[in-house]
């Protein structure tokens, strides 16, 4: 395998654009990413596009050639990946793969979500498909609710105080009033998030991800070649993407993610690097307690200490591993199939030094966990300076 | 039987918003396997015995075990 680095970025702020419909922001990711890269369409040899639910929120399918076309890159292979909430990371995943195998050189990877023209039942219910729709999900369950009893049964072995829950939800709102590009850059206290509209207890609004349009691209290239479009490669480390039990009620123990341990397990193992060694990193943040796992089954903290681990302030930007200082799917948003993609752009901007308010100050190895479904996806990235 | 965890969903999927706020639970069987089901009548917590009380539509729907 030949090493691959990200030569270009693009994407949309995360919102609610009601006149804006998936392709538009697809192609203004995309050529953002494409001018970004010094790419012209016709130098692209494969279209990735990590999309979750474009057929249910918009009533459109074939989304790849779709898009690739409002792109003026006609005639090359162009395929969607869907993975729930792992979607983009999947595509990229494969992008990687085939750069890597030396199939293609100059690779396009987008992912997009338009989910603000449903109501909240509707995108709940569109959501709920990425479960087991014969059993947890016909019992009543939504994704908060998987969380949710994810995070009781965090409590109850572990201690995790609500308090916890509520740090996570602090730190990343306070991170995304400094993104641009976020959905939701507002500070909140954590008397609001404790008292927040209850979903699906213990879980509040402010526990949970939000619902988001978007779109974010990556162009990815060898790394003997990054050098002819950009001055600043960012070399992909290592990626890895594992799956495990679909429905939550078949696992073991569902205060951890086996697809995320293993994920990592083989990144760092692919990067010769450890856990000690990440500087930062963009987590799946798509419920408060996702983010506290995350912390366990990458390594970062204990098992079951991952809440005490953010409650003392480790995340925070001027802690030890800042964690999501994007804002994370909390605060930047949760476009579903662009997510995956987006983490990959927020650490490439760090790594680039290009982060703005954003800027971390020890930025060279940065690491991205996107978690698909509860758990039965997952990618685990991990990128360094070239 | 007892449950393993829990939770009560105040924002409902499109089917099953006027049943809302209804708890829902994972609940260990006898032999060991495990089931997501609804929680009639008193709300239960973790490690509470349940006992079913009906199946709807493929769903079985538990209470809370009189000891």
């Amino acid at each position: 395998m030949r090493p691959v680095a990200v030569i270009g970025l693009g994407k949309t702020p995360f919102g609610v654009f009601p006149d804006r419909d998936l392709r538009s922001l697809a192609v203004e990711a995309g050529r953002k990413c494409l001018e970004n890269g010094h790419v012209t369409a016709s130098q692209v040899e494969a279209f990735y596009l990590g999309n979750f639910a474009g057929p249910a929120f918009m009533g459109q399918n074939h989304l790849a050639p779709y898009i690739a076309e409002g792109l003026g890159i006609e005639g090359i292979p162009a395929t969607r990946f869907e993975a729930a909430c792992a979607s983009g990371g999947t595509a990229f995943f494969h992008a990687w793969a085939a750069v890597a195998a030396g199939i293609y050189d100059i690779v396009l990877v987008a992912g997009v979500e338009k989910m603000t023209s449903q109501t909240t039942p509707r995108v709940a219910e569109i959501l709920a498909s990425a479960g087991d729709v014969s059993g947890e999900m016909r019992a009543g369950a939504t994704f908060p609710a998987l969380f949710a009893m994810i995070a009781r049964r965090h409590m109850h072995d572990y201690g995790t105080r609500r308090e916890d829950l509520a740090a996570v939800a602090v730190k990343n709102h306070a991170n995304g009033a400094r993104n641009p590009y976020a959905h939701m850059r507002k500070v909140i206290t954590i008397e609001q998030a404790l008292a927040g509209k209850p979903v699906a207890d213990p879980l509040t609004v402010y526990d949970c991800s939000l619902v988001s349009d978007g779109a974010a691209a990556v162009l990815l290239a060898p790394l003997e070649r990054a050098a002819e479009f950009t001055a600043k490669p960012v070399r992909i480390a290592a990626v890895a993407q594992t799956s495990d039990r679909f429905a939550l009620d078949e696992k073991e123990d569902i205060t951890t993610f086996p697809a995320v341990k293993r994920a990592a397990a083989q990144a760092y193992k692919m990067a010769g690097v450890g856990p000690r060694d990440i500087e930062f990193a963009e987590l799946h943040d798509c419920f408060t307690i996702a983010e506290i796992v995350a912390l366990e089954d990458l390594g970062f903290a204990p098992r079951g200490q991952g809440g005490r681990y953010t409650s003392e302030g480790c995340t925070l930007p001027s802690g030890p591993l800042p964690v999501n200082a994007s804002g994370g799917l909390k605060a930047k948003g949760h476009p579903v199939g662009a997510t995956g993609v987006g983490q990959i752009c927020d650490i490439v901007l760090q790594i680039r030094g290009e982060a703005g308010q954003m800027q971390l100050p020890r930025h060279e190895l940065g690491l991205a966990e996107n978690l698909g479904g509860s758990g039965a996806s997952a990618v685990v990235t991990i990128m360094r300076a070239a | 039987m007892k449950v393993y965890t829990e939770t009560v969903v105040h924002s409902a999927p499109e089917a099953y918003v006027s049943e809302a706020p209804y708890q829902i639970a994972i609940v260990i069987r006898d032999d060991g396997s495990r089931v997501t089901g609804r929680i009639l009548g008193v709300r239960v917590s973790i490690d509470d015995a349940v006992e079913l009380a009906e199946t709807r539509d493929g769903v079985p729907y538990f209470r809370k075990a009189d000891k």
